[in-house]
């Protein structure tokens, strides 16, 4: 399966199967909507013919080499022989958890997941050191030969119940000897409580940390509100410079979401990175449809336009030294993942699991007050390994839709929880987000081979 | 080549048989939680 595509003045090839990435010619363009495998040593005439009322018979048929060539290669046509590999999907070992340290939140985003911190369940709990300690046990014990743990901290607002979150880093660090394992932390914070205690704690603790803000400040404060109604914008951004300075600006993003309500978020990127920013996230809101300030079908055209505009912002940044990631356009086109990891997904609820403060376990944190969904309880010691392995099972070769789908191998079937919550179960696709992702790798891609080719003109200088 | 450039080295095919030490991150643990962003993840085998 290739796929291509047309963009920034390039045309771009994309061999699912081997992940190889070509920049061609128009005639290649072409030539590639007429031939396949298997191939014969000569291009075939009915293409020549076809072909010869724009090109020359011999360049046709050099091209025509150079694709046989790389399809020998196995890296343009290359087979789809993953599904064997898809029976290693089973049965691992927990080495990550999204602790809810807190079910309760200081802003009342109006597009929160968690229903601005409660999840939906009308009561707003903090986690206690107790219930906490038995979530990394449980992670310890069930971790098996998995050596790095990955903990985050995540709410509500986790800064809200910080004595908790001290004491849980100090004992997980107290048993990583023993169990020969080493804990990650990372933390997910709105940035109301931070100060220079809690910033050198995180800075000393956390592998990574999110500090969530959306951009310009009109756009965060129409909803990212406190409790009273007022914006949260002024009282944040300090906090984060200060934050990511005293951490040298490594391991940490600024993320935020965008809505209907700023569909130029490319504007609201720019303005973190003119803020001080280089590690950017600014994703698109996952709603409902009903809700004003959701994302829909109708939005696409000019997501995509934005995008496309981002990546050239991206570029032209690039060139005058200006450097920045965007989160969704990051891309290792030589050392990403293994064709292993890309089967398996984000591994939410077999890897990656969720804990409430009642000590409920979820397959992650979005899944969290769908009571179908509850796995278990550590005050019980339940654990519904059914669901994991249903779970488990959930890859790009069970999801009928992402099997046919050439981004199969970068999105890695999406989001369960999205699946589920928008298109009924998690083997189905949300087709909206499938088309944003699409789109954002389609410009990720293009960003690789804009610069690759750079490189090549400057070398034949 | 004349007509194609490419860009990567990379061939996934080889990274499936000796794959899936479980090393790496979790994906949703780096900065989305609302989406998921395999590919941009590293390996760390």
């Amino acid at each position: 399966m290739i796929h291509k595509y047309k963009l920034n003045g390039l045309n771009i090839v994309l061999d699912v199967h081997s992940g190889g990435v070509h920049l061609v010619d128009e005639l290649t363009y072409d030539i590639l909507d007429n031939v396949e495998p298997p191939f014969a040593d000569e291009c075939p005439e009915k293409v020549v013919e076809k072909l010869s009322r724009f090109y020359a018979p011999e360049d046709i048929n050099s091209c025509y080499k150079e694709v046989v060539e790389l399809y020998n290669d196995g890296i343009l046509f290359s087979e789809d022989d993953y599904e064997r590999f898809a029976k290693y999907s089973v049965a691992a070992p927990v080495k990550a958890m999204c602790l809810l340290v807190e079910q309760d939140c200081n802003l009342r985003c109006e597009y929160c997941f968690a229903s601005t911190g409660d999840y939906g369940l009308g009561k707003r709990m903090h986690m206690d050191f107790e219930t906490g300690k038995k979530a990394m046990d449980f992670l310890l014990e069930n971790s098996g030969d998995r050596e790095n743990l990955e903990l985050d901290f995540f709410g509500g607002e986790p800064l809200m119940n910080w004595d908790v979150v001290k004491q849980l880093v100090e004992y997980g660090r107290s048993k990583e000897a023993e169990y020969g394992k080493r804990f990650r932390f990372t933390i997910t914070t709105n940035g109301m409580l931070l100060d220079e205690e809690k910033m050198d704690f995180i800075n000393k603790e956390m592998s990574n940390v999110v500090m969530s803000v959306d951009g310009r400040k009109c756009v965060n404060d129409r909803v990212r509100k406190r409790v009273d109604g007022t914006g949260c914008y002024d009282r944040i951004m300090d906090k984060y410079k200060q934050l990511a300075e005293k951490r040298n600006y490594e391991n940490y993003y600024v993320r935020g979401t965008f809505t209907k309500y700023n569909l130029d978020f490319a504007e609201d990127v720019v303005h973190l990175y003119n803020e001080g920013f280089d590690q950017i996230s600014v994703e698109p809101v996952v709603a409902e449809p009903t809700m004003g300030y959701a994302l829909t079908e109708r939005d696409l055209p000019a997501i995509f336009s934005e995008y496309e505009k981002l990546a050239n912002i991206i570029l032209e940044h690039d060139k005058q030294g200006k450097h920045f990631n965007f989160f969704h356009f990051m891309l290792d086109l030589d050392q990403g993942p293994c064709a292993i990891k890309r089967l398996r997904g984000c591994g939410s609820g077999n890897e990656y699991v969720a804990i409430t403060p009642e000590g409920d376990i979820y397959p992650c944190h979005q899944f969290v007050g769908y009571d179908e969904y509850k796995m278990g309880n550590l005050n019980d010691g339940s654990f519904n390994m059914e669901m994991k392995n249903d779970f488990a099972k959930a890859h790009i070769y069970t999801k009928e839709e992402c099997k046919k789908c050439w981004a199969k191998f970068y999105c890695s079937g999406g989001c369960n929880a999205n699946n589920f919550i928008y298109a009924g179960n998690i083997l189905n696709s949300y087709k909206l987000a499938c088309e944003m992702q699409k789109k954002r790798l389609e410009c990720a891609i293009m960003i690789k081979a804009a610069k690759a080719l750079e490189e090549v003109e400057k070398n034949a200088e | 080549m004349k007509h194609i450039l490419t860009i990567n080295k990379a061939n996934l095919k080889k990274t499936a048989a000796k794959g899936g030490c479980g090393k790496c991150q979790a994906s949703c643990q780096s900065a989305c939680k609302t989406s998921c962003t395999v590919a941009n993840q590293k390996c760390e085998k």
